[in-house]
């Protein structure tokens, strides 16, 4: 009888401290475990007893990679609670944050974080020397997403603007019409992207996943629309409890979800595509097509490619909101008091997938209750069962090789270990 | 004779949200320039490759908040020739420094799944409570133009050149109506270090004092502008225990307004 353990201990190029820990009991995997070792933050812990209004910022400092995810979940999950709606162009300023956003995140992946894994480098640095212009097409692209992040939110990192019913400033039409040239300049990067990641190596592989996504009447989904998934759910966004729930593992300080009664599911670009590809943007749905994409993509390494038709799709967006824009009267709704308790929840579309908010609100204001489910936490255990699979097939395998397969394996689906960490709602080691 | 071998630089985390090292990617035309200048030793949110230390830099992003931690804390102050905290989280403490203020009696009545299956200190500390830090770089996040001055700076062995006025002075420098004085508009700018480039208040919003308290600030004075405008005692607390409410002067001031709150 022979064991072996495949052990990484410091995962490189994820946003977070994460490891890894395959166990192998002769040609069988016993057990799989991605750690998260980042340390707990317990933001919900310390949401409560703090004004709703707060939730935005203070939930955004739980990710430094996609800070617009936290303030639009916790904003749609407030006025929910208040029963607000709001809409026209303050509504289209949302989702062009968002735009940015998804860009920053996913340009960051495709060509710092993913690439190098398939051209053979430990980093995009190193393969710059090689394959300059490409790395820099990646820069210059993640810069216009974090140049309208920072347009439209102040900083591209934990943008200010962003407040419970809109912003504290509209932009003009003139600052947003001045934007153009840059995103039409990006809009031909970013198609040059989808043909460079669809030119690299995949290995043939598929998984047969449980998708989870937004899915709107008409649009791609950002910040609206029903919790739907490939395998029938239909739920308002605001029920993702009624399907899903979290569980505790010991070897990690995040919860794992799991559909109820049903077993692990998958979130991000991925899922999003394959149950909205027919709300893409035209270009962005050419050039799917034109580069041989499947309707519903099932081999995570290809993902790569999605997160890029993304980026054409979030640029073309960009284009049409600043094209039809008209400056609001006034930059926000103004919200009405709590005058009794309420609970609100929401589900928005952050670059790694579903983002979850509900926040108990005491009459007053005071959050009483805050639950957060980053999409890192969901895709956890779905990524364990891609590495499971990954090591049955690839015994044979010697140490080094095999180890380098599951960090790729992790890396296909961009987790965010910070996001991933916060939530464990326990405090209470004591020094 | 072979080069001169490259200054080495590190980037290491602890508990935070990585904005701050993003920062370093987010430089993204002057990336690749650094990375010409330095030989990126370890920076595991962008590279596999690791060199062994010393270093000659080492940029700390994040806060102590487990045993763990403080322990690996003193190892890399080791292995660094200069040490520079970047962002609130490092220099603070960060947003979960708010467990420092917790309850804790009411914390261990709340009923958690496994507790035991979690380690953490009660509390969340700065860098400098720990091991001797050479320089500072404010913010939540850290501004990228201010670490590159500051990397700059340790390069060419110099001191960096960044101020440590309060935000009310790049306001005016900017241009911007006073959002307390002309709209009643709470803000944190006259006690705030300068830094961000005053955004909130070109945005119409008043300073939330995520780069830290400056040199000398009188936060008292602000206290009783701030009740003037009609802010409650316990609204004051929180304006001040948000990114840095563990920094000295603003954890006073929160006191401070704690103390009116439960005033008879």
């Amino acid at each position: 009888m022979t064991e072996r353990t495949i052990a990484v201990d410091y995962l490189a190029r994820v946003e977070g401290e994460g490891a890894l820990k395959v166990r192998i009991q002769d040609d069988r995997v016993e057990d799989v475990q991605l750690k998260i070792f980042e340390p707990p933050r317990f933001f919900e812990a310390f949401l409560r007893g703090r004004s709703y209004t707060e939730a935005p910022d203070i939930s955004a400092r739980i990710c430094g990679i996609c800070p617009v995810a936290y303030q639009m979940s916790s904003c749609h999950a407030m006025e929910r609670a208040l029963g607000m709606t709001v809409a026209g162009p303050i509504r289209e300023l949302r989702r062009l944050l968002y735009c940015g956003e998804w860009i920053e995140s996913h340009v960051l992946h495709i060509y710092l974080l993913h690439a190098p894994d398939f051209l053979g480098y430990p980093d995009a640095i190193q393969m710059a020397k090689d394959y300059p212009e490409a790395v820099q097409h990646g820069l210059a692209l993640k810069k216009v997403g974090n140049s309208l992040m920072t347009l439209l939110g102040g900083r591209e990192i934990h943008p200010i603007n962003v407040r419970i019913g809109g912003f504290y400033r509209a932009p003009t039409v003139q600052e947003l019409r001045a934007f153009r040239p840059e995103l039409e300049g990006a809009l031909k990067l970013a198609e040059e992207t989808v043909r460079f990641a669809a030119d690299l190596d995949f290995p043939d592989i598929e998984e047969d996943y449980e998708f989870v996504s937004l899915r709107h009447e008409t649009e791609y989904p950002l910040n609206e629309g029903d919790l739907v998934s490939s395998r029938g759910v239909k739920v308002p966004q605001d029920h993702w409890e009624d399907v899903f729930e979290e569980v505790q593992v010991p070897h990690s300080n995040a919860l794992q979800s799991v559909r109820k009664g049903g077993g692990s599911y998958l979130v991000g670009p991925l899922a999003r595509y394959a149950i909205n590809r027919d709300r893409l943007t035209p270009r962005a749905a050419q050039l799917a097509r034109s580069v041989g994409l499947p309707d519903v993509v099932k081999n995570p390494y290809r993902s790569v490619i999605v997160r890029a038709v993304e980026v054409v799709f979030a640029i073309e967006e960009a284009l049409r909101i600043i094209d039809g824009y008209h400056r609001p009267e006034r930059s926000y709704v103004e919200p009405p008091p709590f005058t009794q308790a309420r609970t609100g929840a929401a589900a928005t579309e952050a670059p790694r997938g579903v983002l979850y908010h509900r926040y108990k609100i005491a009459a007053g204001g005071l959050i009483e209750h805050a639950k957060i489910v980053a999409p890192t936490s969901q895709n956890q255990k779905r990524i364990e069962d891609d590495l499971r699979h990954l090591v049955e097939r690839s015994l044979s395998l010697d140490e080094a090789t095999l180890t380098d397969a599951c960090e790729r394996a992790i890396r296909n689906h961009d987790p965010c270990i910070s996001c991933a960490t916060h939530f464990l709602k326990l405090d209470m080691v004591r020094q | 004779m072979p080069p001169p071998r490259k200054p080495r630089l590190a980037v290491f985390k602890f508990a935070s949200c990585d904005g701050c090292q993003l920062s370093v990617l987010d430089c993204e035309d002057e990336l690749l320039a650094i990375a010409g200048a330095v030989d990126i030793a370890d920076f595991r949110e962008a590279s596999r490759a690791v060199l062994e230390g010393p270093y000659d830099l080492s940029l700390v992003e994040g806060s102590v908040t487990t045993e763990h931690d403080a322990a690996r804390i003193k190892e890399v102050r080791a292995q660094s020739k200069a040490l520079v905290t970047i962002g609130a989280c490092a220099t603070s403490g960060g947003i979960q420094a708010l467990k420092n203020f917790a309850d804790v009696e009411e914390y261990r009545r709340v009923v958690y799944a496994r507790p035991d299956y979690i380690s953490s200190l009660a509390t969340s500390t700065a860098i400098a409570d720990h091991v001797k830090v050479d320089f500072e770089l404010r913010g939540c996040p850290i501004s990228k133009f201010q670490l590159l001055e500051a990397v700059g700076a340790f390069l060419q062995g110099r001191a960096p050149n960044l101020p440590n006025e309060s935000v009310c002075i790049e306001c005016k420098r900017r241009g911007n109506v006073c959002v307390m004085v002309a709209h009643g508009t709470p803000c944190l700018g006259p006690v705030t270090q300068a830094g961000c480039g005053a955004i909130c208040p070109a945005f119409t919003r008043g300073c939330y004092g995520c780069f830290g308290p400056q040199a000398t600030p009188n936060t008292s004075s602000l206290i009783v502008e701030l009740r003037r405008l009609g802010m409650a005692p316990i609204a004051v607390q929180r304006l001040f225990r948000t990114f840095n409410a563990n920094a000295p002067a603003f954890k006073a001031a929160s006191e401070a307004a704690t103390a009116e709150a439960s005033a008879p």
